[in-house]
């Protein structure tokens, strides 16, 4: 095996040192700017400034600069999974690369057919973006998915890439659509319509934050059970937090990784099934047979 | 007035109370997935990693009306009572 470089090792550090630094960073803020209570809290995400705007103030808040951080580190984790790729694989990272770009582009062509064969590095973005983010409450971060706004935000984009693909069968047939199989069932067809987004954001979302607050109120317990079975003892003893150790762990496990990684998988396969389930290809392939047929006529 | 705002706490936490009754649907259906999952991978146990990526889809999609209860729930204990009682402020100071 050759032997690397300098100036390949410096790359690979610097890639690594800016892998590590955003999280570093939100640990940091997070420490920083919270704010001391007791008791139970739980709160939304903490508005750190807002911008003036002519029609309403924008506020810049913990689960927007949480994403940011997680958006730089998957760019630079890219950056290093790719450094040094070669015909001949000399590096153990390429192996990982490669695995995870064939496993999605096979998931990608299983759910969604050969039209949308360039689909998988969307669907890759949208899962690691999900997943990680909501791996940030490992850290003691606030995780971005359980706030509303980002996930709803990933919920229209979807949206508008379902309606893209549905009108590319032409707009006419797109407004035919919501009149099958009855014309009487239009209103109900367009609530549906607007249904598919708004499901698929609040389910996300409200996952990850029921386990916050499960979690967050779970803790609260132990830690009164705790100073009940052990409050009459004397000295630093009362304050031995006996509950509280190892119990929460099991719980991190399912509610952090497990459940986080799992919407994640949820969050892809959705917007995998919606897109290509909106999308007649037979209509589509039929309408560019008609159109060419016209232009060689012309 | 501290009745009013005793009425409308009060009125919160029974209304986020009465949401999570929806809590009981979900559960049937997902517990009835699960089980027909295990019968299939009883019947069939080559197939056990299709059944179990379906099976876990189908419990999630199942879980949806369960959390749109849970998220009204949340917003009547944690954002509806600061609402109710500064509205109700506003409406006495007005008068």
């Amino acid at each position: 095996m050759r032997k690397n470089s300098l100036k390949f090792r410096i790359i690979d550090i610097f890639y690594i040192v800016m892998m590590i630094f955003p999280l570093v960073f939100g640990i940091v803020v997070n420490v920083l700017t919270e704010p001391q209570t007791e008791g139970i809290t739980i709160t939304g995400a903490r508005i750190f400034f807002t911008i003036p705007m002519p029609i309403q103030d924008f506020p810049i808040t913990e689960s927007q600069l949480n994403s940011a951080l997680v958006m730089v580190t998957l760019f630079f984790l890219c950056l290093f999974l790719t450094h040094g790729l070669k015909e001949h694989i000399e590096l153990k990272r390429q192996h990982l690369a490669e695995m995870i770009v064939e496993k999605v582009d096979a998931l990608v062509a299983e759910n969604m057919g050969e039209h949308f064969k360039g689909y998988s590095a969307f669907i890759i973005a949208i899962l690691a973006l999900s997943g990680f983010s909501s791996l940030m409450s490992l850290l003691g971060l606030f995780p971005p998915t359980s706030d509303l706004n980002i996930v709803g935000g990933w919920a229209i984009l979807v949206f508008i890439l379902i309606t893209y693909y549905k009108m590319k069968c032409g707009f006419l047939n797109y407004l035919k659509g919501f009149t099958q199989p009855v014309a009487l069932l239009a209103p109900i067809n367009f609530i549906s319509e607007f249904a598919t987004p708004i499901s698929m954001a609040f389910r996300h979302y409200g996952n990850v934050l029921s386990g916050s607050v499960i979690s967050v109120l779970l803790g609260t317990a132990l830690a009164g059970l705790s100073s009940m079975v052990l409050g009459a003892l004397p000295g630093f003893l009362a304050d031995i937090p006996l509950f509280q150790m190892g119990i929460p762990a099991v719980l991190s496990i399912y509610f952090d990784v497990f459940s986080g990684c799992l919407q994640a998988f949820i969050f892809a396969m959705l917007t995998m099934l919606n897109v290509s389930g909106g999308f007649d290809i037979e209509t589509y392939e039929k309408r560019k047979a008609k159109k060419l047929a016209k232009k060689i006529k012309n | 007035m501290e009745l009013a705002i005793g009425i409308i706490l009060g009125c919160c936490a029974l209304g986020a109370g009465l949401a999570m009754i929806a809590g009981i649907g979900p559960g049937i259906g997902e517990g009835n997935a699960v089980a027909k999952a295990c019968e299939a991978i009883g019947r069939q146990p080559e197939s056990k990693g299709a059944v179990t990526t379906t099976m876990l889809m189908g419990c999630a999609v199942a879980e949806t009306t369960g959390l749109y209860a849970l998220v009204i729930a949340i917003l009547l204990i944690f954002v509806a009572p600061n609402l109710l009682v500064n509205l109700l402020v506003r409406t006495i100071q007005a008068l």
